[in-house]
Order: structure tokens, then C-alpha cells, then sequence
């Protein structure tokens, strides 16, 4: 069975608000100086999904992404913790792309590929948020589309897929090939071991740009971003002093039944 | 080529009652169509909805669609993508709003690809341009550390999910006048290729924490699995729910099902009390949309007092038990 992982690399958004810098002209976030982009936290949940497929299946996984030239070192970590292949679709301008755009050079990736029974995706990408690539390649190829996973794992000839809702999960079943969007719960990813990374360094990572997998991207994009820029955030707290703690505590409350909240 | 107007929204119902985000939904649907000349309609699919479609009409829609079909009587992804393309189709709308919802964010993408138009999802502020007439899309990116402005120039519909508790519903009146269609949808069961086997629902003890108009969160200063019991305790009195940042989580102090941020549950209470937590960005995308925050936090310097109300920079553990104390007497007055 060959599963197919999306992953994208973004800027590391664990780094703290102060040092978030965008170019409101370009309408662009600058990466923070000095911190490394990572690979998006619910793509590598993606990631520990196909790999807990491959303990139990044995599949051969192909990690694929879509970026800059820096974005082979996410390939190269997701070969690192077991995927047996690797695909860089690299463009430099991969930032500027739409959903739907990524979406597409994405879907003609997993078409050259051509063999596969699963495709995971995250649920969205820690960077713009967008959670619609995954669907988009699954209603591109006609296959079906699960979203938001907690647990993935195979029946008969299905994918069996625990897809959280608000006060739960339903139990959902579909005939492979299909498209999986994994969400956190599915448990935390593995991290690479020394082996690991060095069997890892002796695989060669396939390289490809969008003509060579026949993308197009000359269309007008669906959706456009007009604007960018940091919500204002004044800094209006009032800090409640008392004598003691209880006090303070007390006139919270007083406050908060003041301004009829409590 | 079909012309493209008026305003579609998608409702959704839960436990025999319509959803408050389509009430939510059919607020700003009704600003937006007024604000173009144009109609506002809901979208009233499967077996429970037809005694709803006066519901529908007095939160401000001017025409319903009723969609029935045995195949649609419970949520399925395939079959909804189906029907609701048909739909527009149909109808045309020039606009398509959605909650950002378990069904919003799964459908919404799927109808974009079908219908060939453009979407953003989990926006917070819809607005139309004055100029150009088209919606301005308003969404946290960046973990709520910048806020987009989406256009959809061309393609059509304009689509966009709402996040939940962002819009204001107008007020019910049942003098409000609408037309209910119903529309006849053919659905192949064929092109059902997804099946829910069954749906488990994990029982919550209390109030859940998306609905709740007040949330207690800890983060991992709270340090035990008891602390938490403290917190349960003052959102008893309140009437509140409980959540916990993710580094509360994964330390094990409360499990993953509390979890409020990016990756975990997004709310957007009227009070937000935030206990022993830093304000890491990726949290504060899971809460900013509180309309009124606290803190109690030994750090004055935590990001968390920059968005806050009022702050009280002490341990919780000396601040809880007195706060309990007044807001239980409060409560009795």
C-alpha cells in the first residue's frame, strides 16, 4: 500500500507575538530572524498517522511538499521518522499562491506519482489557516474526503476514519484511494533517530518544479488577499491592587457583576 | 452565463433546534444583502428542517429553501456536497456563508471546487466594499497574530465560514414576511462513497465549552491535576465551562478534550478567565474573540495582560478561593 503525505513548511509559530513582523505593502509575514521554519504541526500529525498505517501494514510512505528551496529539510525530516520517499516540488513563490492553486500543483504531484491508496493531508496549516487544500485535491481527483482525524486506520478494503465533531467523533468508512485531513488528536509525532537520520541522508530527494509535472498557475486567483496587518491591541488592563489578595479577588468580582458580566 | 445574486445562507440544526450560528449567520447575511439591494436566503436542508422555515424568516431570511430527501435525513458528506451544489446551481447566489462549523469547514471547501468559487474560512468580519460591492473577508491567519482581508474578484459564489459567536443574530420577529420554496434535489446514492458508520458522543460533564458564556482557563501554571478542581469549581459558580491551554495538556494536568487554541477548541465567551497561563499566540487564537477577558497571573509581564480587562497579578491559589467566595455571594444577591 503506498500512502502519500502533503506536508508544508511554515515559519515556526511558537516564536513569541513580539517578534512577528509582516510587510503590510507586500502583504507578506517576514520569517523571525534566527528561528527555523518547521514542519505545520497538523501536517506532521499527518505524518505520525501514515507511519502508525506502516507499522501496522507495512506501506511505503512519500512525504511530498510544495516550497521554497528551504523546504527540503522538511523532507528530510519526514524521511528521517520513516517515510521512504521523499518529493520537493520546489517555487519560490509558493507563498503567494491561493488554495486552490496549491491545491492543483499538488493534485498533478499525486497524479505523476500515480500509485497510491491513501493520501493525508493536515487539517490546516499553522500558517494561514486556510484548511481547504486537502479537500480541494480529493474533490480534484474524484476520490473521496474525510476531514479533521483522530484515528486512521484500515477495514477490509476501506479507510476507517474517527473524524472529531464538537461533542465527539463520528465513525467514518471509504473505499480507497481516499484523502484523510488529521487533526491533533491523533497523538503526538515521533521524532527522528540517529539511525533514522542517517539512513535519511543516503536517500535521494526527487526534485521537481511545476512545469515539470504539467501545473499551470497563470489563472486569476479565486481569492486575493487585499490586506494584511496586526490587529491593535491596546493595552487597557486594569490591574486590581488591593492590600491583600482577597481583596483584590473581591473587587474582580465586584467589577465583573458591575459591568453585569457575572 | 447564469447571473449571480443575493445572499445563500447554509443552516445547520442540533438537537432538534436550529444552531445559534445560523441565526448568527442570518444577522450578517441580512447586512450584507441590505447593504447590496439584494435578497437573503437560507438554505434549510434535510428531514427535522421544514418546521423551522418561519424560524428562519423571522431572524431575517426573505426566502427559504427546503431541501428533503431520505438521503440527506442525517449529515453526510458526500450527499450534502451533492444536494447544496445543486442548490446553487439552481439559485445562483452571489454569495454563500457557512458556520465554521464541524459541517461548515467540511463542506464549505468541497461546494468551492464544485461551484467554481472562491472561499475563506473561519472569518470574523464580513463586510461589502462600498465600491466594488464585494465582500471583504476578514480571518485570523498567522495564529491570530495577523488578520487577512480576502476578496473573491471574480468567481462566484463569494464564499466564506463564520466563526461561531463573531456575528450578531438580529432579534426574532415573527411579523417578518419570506417565501418557503421547496426544491426538488435528485441524489444518485451512488455518489455517496463516505459512510458514518456511527457517531460517538463523548459526554462532557457541565456546560460545553463552545457554548458557554463563561470559560475558566488554566494553563500549566495551574501545575496539578487538582488545581483544576479549583477551577471546576468557580465555573460551577459561574456557570461556566473549564479549558486548558495545550501546555497544561501535555503535561498531563487536563485532557486534550479542554484544550482551547489553534489546536485545540476555538471560544469566544463573554467572560474569559485566564488563570495561570502566559498568552502564548497559539492559544490566543482560541480565545480572542472573548468579549471580556480577566487574568490571574503572578507574572505582570505575561502577554496575556495585554489583552486583557482587568488582571490580578497574584498565585490563583491564594486568588481562587476568595474570588469563589464573592462571586458565590454575588450570585445569591
Amino acid at each position: 500500500m503506498n500512502i502519500i503525505v502533503c506536508i508544508k513548511q511554515v515559519p515556526d509559530p511558537e516564536i513569541p507575538p513580539a517578534k512577528f513582523r509582516i510587510d503590510p505593502e507586500g502583504k507578506r509575514v517576514m520569517p523571525p530572524e534566527g528561528v527555523a521554519p518547521v514542519t505545520s504541526v497538523f501536517d506532521e500529525r499527518a505524518m505520525e498517522a501514515a507511519l502508525q498505517l506502516k507499522d501496522k501494514y507495512q506501506a511505503k510512505v512519500t512525504a511530498v511538499t510544495l516550497g521554497v528551496s528551504s523546504a527540503k529539510s522538511a523532507i528530510r525530516h519526514a524521511l528521517s521518522i520513516g517515510a521512504e520517499e521523499g518529493i520537493h516540488i520546489q517555487h519560490e513563490a509558493a507563498g503567494e499562491l491561493d488554495s486552490f492553486e496549491t491545491a492543483s500543483v499538488l493534485t498533478k504531484a499525486i497524479e505523476k506519482i500515480g500509485d497510491y491508496s491513501l493520501i493525508l493531508c493536515g487539517r490546516q496549516a499553522a500558517d494561514w489557516d486556510a484548511g481547504q487544500v486537502g479537500s480541494i485535491i480529493a474533490e480534484n481527483l474524484g476520490i473521496p474526503v474525510v476531514t479533521v482525524a483522530r484515528k486512521v486506520d484500515l477495514k477490509d478494503s476501506k479507510v476507517r476514519v474517527e473524524s472529531v465533531i464538537q461533542d465527539g467523533y463520528r465513525v467514518i468508512e471509504a473505499p480507497m484511494p481516499a484523502l484523510v485531513t488529521v487533526s491533533s488528536e491523533i497523538g503526538l509525532p515521533r521524532l527522528p533517530t540517529g539511525a533514522g537520520i542517517l539512513k535519511a541522508s543516503r536517500i535521494k530527494i526527487i526534485n521537481w518544479n511545476v512545469q515539470d509535472i504539467g501545473a499551470e498557475l497563470q489563472g486569476v486567483k479565486r481569492s486575493q488577499l487585499l490586506r494584511l496587518y496586526i490587529p491593535v491591541r491596546e493595552t487597557k488592563c486594569q490591574i486590581i491592587e488591593a492590600d491583600t489578595v482577597a481583596e483584590a479577588a473581591f473587587e474582580l468580582a465586584l467589577r465583573l457583576r458591575k459591568a453585569k458580566i457575572i | 452565463m447564469a447571473e449571480f445574486k443575493g445572499v445563500m445562507v447554509c443552516a445547520e440544526f442540533v438537537n432538534g433546534k436550529m444552531s445559534p450560528i445560523t441565526m448568527e449567520l442570518l444577522g450578517i447575511g441580512r447586512r450584507l444583502a441590505d447593504d447590496l439591494g439584494e435578497e437573503l436566503s437560507a438554505l434549510l436542508i434535510g428531514k427535522e428542517a421544514a418546521p423551522f422555515s418561519q424560524q428562519a424568516v423571522a431572524y431575517g431570511a426573505q426566502r427559504v429553501y427546503l431541501v428533503s430527501n431520505p438521503l440527506l435525513d442525517s449529515y453526510n458528506s458526500d450527499a450534502y456536497t451533492g444536494a447544496i451544489t445543486s442548490v446553487c446551481r439552481q439559485v445562483n447566489p452571489s454569495i454563500m456563508l457557512l458556520g465554521q462549523t464541524d459541517t461548515g469547514r467540511d463542506l464549505a471547501p468541497r461546494l468551492a471546487v464544485r461551484l467554481g468559487g472562491g472561499l475563506a474560512m473561519d472569518c470574523i468580519d464580513l463586510s461589502i466594499d462600498p465600491e466594488t460591492k464585494l465582500m471583504l473577508q476578514t480571518r485570523p491567519v498567522f495564529g491570530g497574530n495577523a488578520y487577512a482581508v480576502m476578496i473573491t474578484p471574480t468567481a462566484r459564489p463569494q464564499m466564506a465560514t463564520v466563526r461561531p459567536k463573531t456575528m450578531s443574530p438580529l432579534e426574532r420577529d415573527d411579523t417578518r414576511q419570506g417565501e418557503v420554496i421547496p426544491l426538488e434535489i435528485g441524489i444518485e446514492s451512488s455518489l455517496i462513497k463516505a459512510e458514518i458508520i456511527e457517531t460517538v458522543k463523548e459526554e462532557v460533564e457541565g456546560i460545553k465549552l463552545e457554548e458557554a458564556e463563561i470559560v475558566v482557563t488554566g494553563g500549566r501554571g495551574i501545575g496539578t491535576v487538582e488545581g483544576f478542581d479549583v477551577l471546576r469549581k468557580l465555573a460551577g459558580v459561574l456557570g461556566g465551562a473549564v479549558g486548558a491551554t495545550r501546555a497544561a495538556c501535555d503535561e498531563g494536568l487536563a485532557p486534550t478534550t479542554m484544550q482551547v487554541g489553534q489546536t485545540g477548541k476555538i471560544v469566544s465567551p463573554n467572560l474569559y478567565i485566564a488563570v495561570a497561563l502566559s498568552g502564548a499566540v497559539q492559544h490566543l487564537a482560541g480565545c480572542s474573540g472573548s468579549k471580556h477577558i480577566a487574568v490571574i497571573n503572578t507574572d505582570p509581564e505575561a502577554y496575556i495582560f495585554k489583552v486583557a480587562e482587568w488582571g490580578i497579578v497574584a498565585d490563583y491559589k491564594v486568588t481562587l478561593a476568595p474570588f469563589i467566595e464573592k462571586c458565590k455571594e454575588l450570585s445569591t444577591q
